[in-house]
């Protein structure tokens, strides 16, 4: 079982895998969340780093007092055939908030997320088969995240 | 299971649905008293208006407990409006109301 558990973690984000060499992760936590999940994870994050800068507004505090509770809203109402809408917090065990795939719905989404520590946080909006994003650096005075 | 609120409100050609889904969200990372709390969080959101599927989420552990969406759709009043979730243990709960 140990060895199966080795080999999962392995195969995990190159990221992930180092917190889990480092010690900071189990590899039950690892395994938290399913493996397309994380592979979804892994591909956002790949996009973020090609992604334009986007026209779209986002919102969120600067300074989250409590990670628990942090709000945060997309609005790409003025922006045509928006597809997916994503949030993604980069210093979070679990990066990827979640993913938005928008059908005939306005370009708008709201929603909360836990921020364990402060990080940027990164709004991707998919319009038109193009991938732009906007990232904002949020304090979190108390992570929300247990401990 | 869970309970939903779900408000769907028509204004100038737009409905805004806003919804509350109650779900204790574990990460599956925190511990209580030594032991690991298991993931028990949502990981799949739809909603429907008129029976058309217009959001379908992919939802992490990260989104905070008791989750609180807004979309806004392209609708008039009396639409209904639907909303269905699946968590990562299986289960799943649904609501539907009417737009005001």
């Amino acid at each position: 079982m140990k060895r199966r558990l080795f080999l999962k973690s392995a195969m995990a984000t190159s990221a992930v895998a180092t917190a889990v060499g480092a010690g900071l992760l189990t590899p039950n936590m690892v395994l938290a969340n399913s493996a397309g999940f994380k592979s979804k994870s892994k591909a956002v994050a790949g996009k973020i780093a090609g992604a334009g800068k986007g026209s779209f507004k986002f919102k969120a505090p600067k300074i989250a007092e409590n990670g628990a509770v942090v709000p945060m809203t997309v609005d790409a109402s003025k922006m045509d055939g928006v597809s997916n809408i994503t949030f993604f917090v980069k210093n979070n065990g679990t990066p990827l908030v979640a993913s938005f795939n928008l059908a005939g719905a306005v370009g708008f989404v709201s929603t909360r997320a836990k921020m364990g520590k402060s990080s940027p946080v990164t709004a991707l909006v998919t319009a038109n088969g193009k991938t732009t994003a906007v990232t904002q650096e949020i304090k979190v005075t108390i992570g929300g995240c247990g401990g | 299971m869970g309970k939903i609120k779900l408000k769907p409100k028509a204004r100038n050609g737009v409905i805004s649905i806003k919804a509350l889904v109650k779900h204790p969200m574990e990460t599956g990372l925190r511990k209580k008293k030594g032991k690991l709390v298991p993931a028990n969080h949502i990981i799949h959101l739809v909603v429907s208006h008129n029976g058309n599927k217009v959001v379908d989420a992919d939802i992490g552990s990260s989104v905070s407990k008791d989750p609180y969406f807004k979309f806004q759709v392209a609708g008039a009043k009396g639409d209904s409006i639907e909303l269905k979730y699946k968590d990562n243990n299986g289960k799943t709960g649904s609501a539907s109301a009417k737009s005001k």
